[in-house]
């Protein structure tokens, strides 16, 4: 899986998830302020980006995450690194 | 009143159903796939709730939650109780649940599969929990009042009006919202059909639920959500609610005795016991809806309470259950909403299958077909296993 089809897939997890539109999910915006995620949502995030992708993430993970692109970036050394 | 059911998912339908008699039991290959003995069920669609909650509160809720939801949503409607309602005033809950078999189930096979609690997802802990109904309709509705789950098990809906019905009349409520709920699903049945007390008639579903027939051979499950708004009668003057009827009477008692085989005192204690409180004599009543759920020696004690409650005044008996199924924890709600309707529309409705009485059953006025008459008064019996039993006395509401 390239890059671009990493990148997209997580949106679509995210817009399916978290029953955003598309369009507000951009790379330089805010993860957590665009979702809207609370504490509780950090949870699902973790079982949905397990089950497609298949790496798992954990708390520490997610420190220094701000942006989409943050996490993208995570989620693809994620892949990096279980491959 | 509001109610989610097999036999309508409104009042109205619900209404219909029970004048014509209408069964609400189906064959379920999925169930007999899982090595279900009886594959009878009662069932119910699956609500959508996509526009009505939140992704949050849809994820912390499970089946029997999102039937209680409908029904509650339903019963806050004809109670003329709106979302803005619950800023200004402190309402509680008291909702009879007594089951969260598949939300356990499905975490845990997601555990035994990924060997980490991490994927289960946030929603599972709210879902997993006997207090799952109270905890999130307690959310969803921003209450602030009395919040707790009444687990008694095939009496618990009844056990719920009982105590809203106490927690009013001495004062420390104005509103509850009472009720009971009951997940359909194959896990949570499995269990109840292992002893081999579900009805074998699986050719012919809508005559396999028949109480009090000679010819009965066990129960049928079923559920859904049925609400109630009990309120003070001072509060639901002040603000103009359409009052539907008047709980006058609430008896309990435990039998004290085997965990799953009823007997004939405890329920008859219950009885009085509702008579007394309520201060109406067994000749007021004028229709008995019966826990009766199709098993031989249940119903057949019941039969037995009745008649030695009630004896000669005689009034009219059924159990609804003969087309809805056995609806548990549900039960105790789903039927006094069943016999209300009964009330305000002026019929008894069929106890269906009731074709050959049995020693006990004969000595009862059973309505085998639908009776078009008034009644002012009624009791509704719940009952469940340990022994718990509930009667409930209810009054048509005259000005």
């Amino acid at each position: 899986m390239n890059k671009e089809a990493i990148l997209e897939k997580i949106n679509e997890i995210l817009v399916d998830e978290f029953e955003v539109d598309a369009e507000v999910i951009s790379p330089e915006s805010n993860l957590k302020d665009t979702l809207g995620l609370d504490s509780l949502d950090y949870v699902d995030l973790v079982v949905s980006i397990e089950a497609n992708f298949g790496v798992k993430l954990g708390e520490a993970d997610f420190v220094g995450i701000a942006t989409f692109q943050d996490f993208y970036n995570l989620i693809e050394t994620k892949i990096q690194n279980k491959n | 009143m509001g109610i989610y059911s097999c036999i309508g998912t409104s009042l109205e339908e619900v209404k219909q159903s029970l004048y014509e008699g209408k069964s609400g039991i189906v064959y379920d290959e999925e169930r007999k796939a899982f090595g279900f003995q009886s594959a009878l069920t009662g069932m119910v669609p699956k609500p959508d709730l996509k526009n009505l909650l939140s992704r949050r509160q849809r994820v912390s809720i499970g089946e029997e939650t999102e039937y209680a939801y409908m029904a509650t949503l339903e019963a806050l409607k004809n109670a003329k109780i709106d979302d803005a309602f619950f800023d200004e005033n402190e309402v509680g809950i008291l909702y009879g649940n007594d089951s969260v078999s598949k939300a356990i189930i499905e975490a845990t096979d997601i555990i035994r599969e990924k060997k980490d609690t991490a994927l289960i997802g946030s929603g599972a802990i709210f879902k997993s929990m006997n207090s799952t109904v109270t905890m999130n309709l307690s959310t969803i509705f921003r209450l602030r009042g009395v919040n707790m789950t009444i687990s008694a098990a095939c009496a618990s809906g009844s056990h719920s009006v009982g105590l809203g019905f106490h927690l009013i009349k001495s004062g420390l409520q104005d509103i509850i919202i009472c009720g009971g709920a009951q997940e359909i699903n194959k896990y949570a049945m499995a269990s109840f059909d292992g002893l081999g007390v579900f009805s074998p008639k699986e050719t012919d579903p809508a005559k396999a639920s028949r109480p009090f027939d000679s010819n009965r051979d066990g129960l049928v499950p079923s559920g859904g959500g049925a609400t109630l708004i009990l309120e003070s009668y001072e509060s639901a003057v002040k603000r103009g609610a359409p009052i539907v009827a008047e709980v006058i009477g609430y008896g309990f008692s435990s039998n004290g005795g085997h965990i799953s085989t009823p007997n004939v005192e405890g329920p008859a204690t219950a009885m009085r016991r509702a008579l007394e409180q309520a201060g109406v004599q067994p000749c007021e009543i004028g229709y008995i809806n019966a826990h009766a759920t199709s098993t031989p020696l249940g119903d057949a004690n019941e039969a037995r309470a009745i008649f030695e409650v009630f004896g000669e005044s005689n009034p009219y008996v059924s159990s609804t259950k003969s087309m809805t199924g056995h609806e548990c924890w549900m039960a105790g709600a789903s039927e006094l909403i069943y016999s209300t309707l009964m009330m305000q529309n002026d019929f008894i409705a069929p106890n269906i299958n009731f074709e050959t009485p049995d020693e006990a059953s004969q000595k009862l006025n059973i309505a085998s077909k639908t009776v078009n008459k008034k009644f002012d008064i009624y009791l509704s019996n719940s009952f469940g296993f340990g022994g718990t039993n509930s009667a409930v006395v209810v009054k048509k509401f005259k000005e």
